[in-house]
């Protein structure tokens, strides 16, 4: 049985937890402002809210319902527009679209709304520069967007003075959203939610991967539903070692202090990969067995290097260098029952730098042409340790082996830069497909990572040296 | 004029409660159809085998052209189009059976277990390769004006270059779709997700084999069309409305994303040649053009696009000689279709490509080639149409002066100097876009107006709304016509029963033309009326006229109220209410010498594009595009910017980012929202700054507006343009191709080509 509140009406479903969301929404609840527009996150026109309680306080994020299995909504408060709607009056987040016109066919729009919702419940502040993210999901094909974005900014505004302690009380209070907000935390309290018991059939974490291809199959089928479950999750430091659970998600990267210490452009770098509604529910073991050539996490941790940690069947547990772990075109090292339950690097020390690239078609929500990582540790003024990674370039996220050892105790110069790039070149055999022909992703390898030196050496290595 | 009165539809869209044909309560026992496609692009059918799917638990029927009552034939322009192919498939997504089922799920299901085998053809994907083999749509046609041959003698520079620029994807928010029901007597009801009623009725009609007035069409909004749902929402309707016509039940058919993307065509690639000649003082004297347009398997409405091309075939300049011709090639893609701008975007691409050459060539900039060339008064087009209230050189210097172009060129420059890893660049686009349906007999509409006793108001019109809120501009016209608050006036759905015989809402010019139907209809009410209020005032009708809900006499407010005046004409059996026709005036055009005055009036504009190309990664962004528009005297000035600002988007959308990809076999390879990218908030103009140009306005257009929907589009060409600019200030081996869209794949490779 799987129990959430949805919008204000408390829901005990028998339904198959494969099933997803959306359909659980349009269908079963016959609510239809939530819009079916691709069924595979890449437009927004089907985001709800989830709601997860947390020693009593509530916080919610925007996801794709459409590729959301609907056992994952055990135990949350689920919001679609519908739920966001005062009895008559537009709210102020409605109330700033319609006076910038920011509407037109009208098909897209409950999505964006319920986004920017997500957003004032999630943001103490003001803060200009985010919000543009929270609808960076949601695709308009109208508008244009310019009377969206300046719609964003006057309910940003509004915000300005908001009570970052009762944040839910405060925007009842305002009118962003209706009374029984307030009551939510002690509804879901009295719940007392059941586990899903249902340890057999394909497992998925968050399924942004799975749902896009196999959401028919998944509807019908067993799940087994990982993206919840505790001891997949958390990001933990220890003894110079950073280990984050397999089930984390993007998002709760991007809210870590600490790894946002150690990686300064950490945010800009995430921001590249996907939409807010799919860092909300992408994890870092979801990507790792999609195993697609240019997963922008595989790309990311190859070059830190790391380890990851499999269950195997009989409980125990193995190591596996990550590099070892894509084996051949979407086959990796996983046997039947096992699952990968973190992954772990050693924290970069003062010496050692750490930049992402990535170009696509469109540069936000879109699968790369050609990604690229590389972390550099100095010493002395040479390079003691490289890790490269390159994806879009191979059948699997290449780890760029040779160019790696051949920069070890190189001088960071442009010579040995241009040097490193025509071993680069050797190690990959991009081919030609609808992200870009293999003649643009090699001159794109090459030009990335010369960006990863100009971004990491400034003073040294000048862009006009290494491209002339 | 008011200028504030928001989209109609802004509540039900903000709260998610505006209904599209998927949100329809559907009766308990309606069926679920599903389009089994041709799996491959061109071939005889052998076999197909639906055993397995018929005898899949749940589904009710399986039909095919044999179980068609009239004509199987969907074909609008040319009968060329079969509803379910019969013997023989011409690309891949044509329908070849509808499967109707209990559930979509079913239906999916059933779909898998269908087994066919076709002989495979030969698959022709590129209009060159159909050019080749002489595998046309129709004849080709040619504009001329002039001749091109003596003046090319006569020409200081005469270069020649060609060009290719890709289809582009509609992608609606909302995919196509329809419900049918089955009234009483054998009559049907359609809702359906179309940009033209009449048209669904009408080839339903045929193809069920009944007279039109068995089948109702119902539209009640589109959620986004821009030309896709203008033919290409009939055959889905007209399945749904076959399988009700024989099970006597209710028939759904939403597409899903994939099965829209892959069946449905998409604005036309176009290859082009041309030939253009200039003299010293940068005239160009000489245009010669070819259009080869990659139709897909079926006219649709390629032929009607491709005139448009060669009307639009020197955009907003006056060439005192020309020579235009377009091929509709017939390919094994989906038939093309409709797409904002119909054709005329693919024109203009192609003359902004040859001066763009001409000035490389010449070492001149492009601007002072486009600058010297503007159409003026009295000008004539190459289709003999005169130019008059020409704002091509009124919007030129206007942009120029408003926006500073002078301090922006200095400012690149000085960027271009400074930066090794950044260009920037800019370029101006001028646009002349012609307004009216190309086919004359198009250019008409009704509107039905009821004053109910009461006092409330419905208007009934032929426009489709789809988003570009031509619903909001109706009930402007009725309302101001009338003098009554807005929220006396309803909108109603746009049905075939009510308003009849329709053209599509198409053109840009559907509230020009549904408008003035409103706008005569609500006048002879308003007469009747006054001649009431007349009476029960004991003042002469001259003296009268009605304002904010009353009865004014001489200017002064009286007593009178709205309700009132109707309520008494309703006693005294007064008609209350109207249907008014309204057919554009003027305009003519002879196919036979390709000459005539086709349009009504133009519309004008340019736009300044900057950009910033990232010459490391290939990457660029749009800083800002400043536009000086000709909205005429815009009816809503929000609405109308609106529809700049989505147009424009989408214009740079196809030329930058959004890449359609077929392969060898006519498979669609871009063929989901993961891989074919529409722009997104980031993506867009960083500035957009729209201002109107001061114009007299045209009466030709309603209320001395101007036709807004598609010439907005085509400022998006100048992002091409600009960051061709910005390419060539880095690399001095540049040679400007004309390829578009300019992906960053193509920016990363034209920046380190030698």
């Amino acid at each position: 049985m799987i129990q959430f509140i949805l919008n204000n009406k408390i829901i005990n479903t028998s339904s198959n937890s494969g099933m997803t969301l959306l359909d659980f929404i349009r269908e079963n609840e016959q609510l239809k402002g939530t819009k079916i527009g691709c069924r595979e996150g890449d437009c927004g026109a089907c985001t709800v809210l989830v709601g997860t309680l947390h020693k009593n306080k509530i916080s919610y994020q925007s996801v794709t319902s459409c590729i959301s299995p609907l056992g994952n909504a055990n135990g949350k408060h689920i919001v679609t527009i519908e739920g966001i709607n005062l009895a008559k009056d537009l709210n102020p987040v409605q109330q700033s679209l319609s006076d910038n016109h920011a509407t037109q066919c009208g098909f897209c729009t409950p999505g964006f709304v319920v986004s920017l919702t997500g957003y004032v419940l999630r943001n103490p502040k003001g803060s200009l520069n985010t919000i543009n993210d929270a609808i960076s999901g949601n695709i308009c094909r109208c508008t244009g967007y310019k009377s969206i974005e300046k719609a964003a900014i006057d309910i940003d505004e509004k915000l300005i003075f908001k009570d970052a302690d009762h944040q839910v009380k405060w925007l009842v209070d305002k009118g962003f959203l209706p009374d029984y907000f307030n009551e939510i935390p002690k509804k879901l309290n009295d719940l007392k939610i059941q586990k899903l018991n249902s340890s057999s059939g394909t497992i998925v974490a968050n399924g942004t991967d799975l749902y896009v291809q196999y959401a028919d199959q998944l509807s019908d089928e067993k799940v087994h539903l990982i993206g919840e479950e505790h001891a997949l999750k958390g990001i933990i430091f220890s003894n110079k070692v950073c280990t984050i659970g397999a089930s984390t998600t993007v998002t709760e990267l991007l809210k870590n202090e600490r790894l946002l210490n150690i990686f300064p452009k950490l945010s800009s770098f995430l921001k590249l990969v996907s939409s807010q509604q799919i860092r909300n529910m992408g994890t870092l073991g979801g990507n790792f067995v999609n195993a697609s050539p240019i997963g922008d996490m595989s790309i990311l941790f190859l070059a830190l290097n790391s380890t990851l940690k499999i269950k195997q069947k009989n409980g125990t547990t193995r190591k596996l260098p990550f590099q070892k772990f894509h084996q051949s075109y979407k086959k990796y090292d996983l046997q039947e029952g096992e699952l990968i339950s973190s992954v772990s690097f050693l924290i970069p020390d003062k010496n050692t730098v750490f930049n992402f690239e990535k170009v696509s078609k469109r540069q936000h929500l879109d699968i790369a042409s050609v990604n690229a990582a590389g972390r550099i540790t100095t010493k002395n003024n040479k390079i003691s340790e490289a890790y490269f990674s390159l994806g879009g370039v191979a059948a699997i996220p290449k780890i760029l082996t040779k160019t790696n050892d051949f920069l070890n105790g190189k001088k960071i110069d442009t010579k040995t830069i241009k040097q490193a790039e025509k071993i680069l070149q050797s190690e990959i055999s991009p081919i030609s497909d609808v992200r870009g022909t293999s003649d643009y992703k090699r001159l794109l390898a090459k030009q990335l990572f010369f960006a990863h030196f100009i971004e990491l050496f400034p003073e040294k290595i000048k862009f006009l040296n290494l491209i002339s | 004029m008011t200028k504030t009165i928001k989209n109609i539809d802004s509540y039900g869209h903000l709260r998610g409660a505006s209904l599209f044909v998927d949100d329809l309560i559907t009766r308990h026992d309606t069926l679920f159809g599903l389009v089994f496609d041709s799996p491959k692009a061109h071939g005889k059918i052998i076999s197909v085998d639906y055993t397995k799917a018929e005898d899949f638990k749940g589904v009710i029927k399986i039909f095919t052209y044999k179980d068609i009552l009239g004509v199987n034939q969907i074909g609008g322009i040319i009968p060329d189009e079969q509803l379910w192919a019969e013997k023989e498939v011409h690309f891949i997504g044509q329908p070849i059976a509808f499967i109707v089922a209990e559930s979509e799920s079913i239906a999916k299901k059933a779909r898998a277990l269908i087994n066919i085998e076709i002989k495979e053809l030969p698959v022709i994907t590129t209009a060159k390769e159909a050019k080749e083999k002489g595998i046309f749509i129709n004849a080709p046609r040619s504009f001329k004006l002039g001749n091109t041959k003596d003046s090319f003698a006569n020409c200081d520079y005469v270069y020649e270059g060609d060009t290719f620029s890709n289809g582009q994807e509609h992608l609606y928010l909302e995919t196509q779709g329809s419900y049918a029901i089955p009234m009483e007597n054998g009559n049907i009801k359609i809702t359906s997700s179309t940009q033209g009623p009449t048209i669904v009725q009408k080839i339903a009609a045929k193809v069920l084999g009944v007279p039109m007035n068995k089948i109702e069409v119902d539209v009640i909004r589109l959620g986004g069309a821009f030309g896709g749902k203008e033919d290409q929402a009939t055959a889905w309707a007209v399945m749904t409305a076959v399988a009700v016509q024989q099970l006597k039940k209710p028939v759904k058919y939403v597409l899903d994303r994939h099965d829209d993307m892959r069946m449905t065509g998409k604005r036309h690639p176009y290859e082009s040649t041309f030939k253009i000649g200039l003299t010293k003082d940068l005239k160009i004297q000489a245009f010669e053009v070819e259009y080869l347009q990659n139709s897909g398997a079926a006219a649709d409405l390629s032929p009607a696009i491709a005139e448009r091309t060669l009307f639009h075939a020197t955009n907003s300049y006056f060439i005192p000689n020309v020579m235009s011709t377009v091929y509709s090639c017939k390919t094994n893609l989906p038939p093309n279709t409709a797409f904002r701008g119909f054709g005329g975007p693919q024109g203009m691409f192609v003359i902004e490509s040859a001066i763009a050459r001409a000035a490389d060539e010449m070492g001149v900039n492009k601007r002072l080639i486009q600058e010297v060339n503007l159409i003026t008064e009295n000008d004539e087009f190459s289709y003999g149409q005169i130019a008059t209230q020409v704002e091509a050189q009124k919007s030129w210097f206007a942009v120029k002066e408003k926006f500073d172009l002078k301090k922006i060129e200095k400012e690149v420059e000085i960027f271009n100097k400074e930066n090794l890893q950044f260009k920037k660049g800019i370029s101006l686009m001028p646009i002349a876009f012609g307004i009216s349906f190309t086919y004359t007999p198009m250019n008409h509409a009704r509107a039905l107006i009821h004053i109910y006793q009461d006092g409330s108001v419905g208007v009934s019109t032929g426009a489709v709304e789809m988003g570009q809120s031509v619903n909001t501009k109706m009930l402007q016209v009725a309302y101001i016509t009338l003098g009554i608050s807005p929220s006396k006036v309803k909108l109603e759905t746009t049905n075939t029963t009510r308003v009849a015989n329709t053209s599509p809402t198409a053109a840009s010019a559907t509230a020009d033309l549904n408008g003035k139907a409103v706008l005569k209809a609500c006048n002879s009410l308003i007469e009747r009326l006054k001649l009431v209020a007349s009476k029960m005032l004991s003042v002469s009708e001259s003296e009268i006229i009605f304002k904010e809900d009353f009865v004014f006499v001489n200017n002064k407010k009286s007593e009178l109220t709205w309700e009132k005046v109707v309520a008494t004409a309703m006693l005294e059996r007064v008609a209350l209410s109207e249907n008014a026709h309204y057919a554009t005036a003027i305009i003519h055009f002879d196919k036979t010498k390709e000459k005539g005055h086709p349009f009504a009036y133009h519309v004008y504009g340019t736009a300044i594009t900057s950009v910033t190309v990232d010459c490391l990664r290939g990457t660029y962004e749009i800083d800002a595009v400043q536009i000086v528009h000709d909205f005429g005297k815009s009816m809503n000035l929000g609405i109308d910017i609106g529809q700049v600002e989505g147009a424009l988007a989408q214009g740079i959308g196809w030329m930058t980012m959004e890449e359609i990809a077929y392969n060898k076999n006519g498979q669609l390879l871009s063929n989901s929202l993961s891989s074919y990218k529409v722009p997104d908030i980031f993506s867009v103009a960083k500035k957009v700054d729209i201002v109107p140009l001061e114009t007299q306005g045209n009466d030709m257009a309603i209320l001395k507006s101007k036709a807004v929907g598609e010439p907005p589009l085509m400022y998006g060409i100048g992002t091409y343009f600009a960051i061709q600019d910005a390419v060539a200030a880095f690399n001095p081996n540049y040679k400007p191709k004309f390829h578009s869209p300019f992906t960053p794949e193509k920016v990363l490779l034209s920046l380190y080509e030698s």
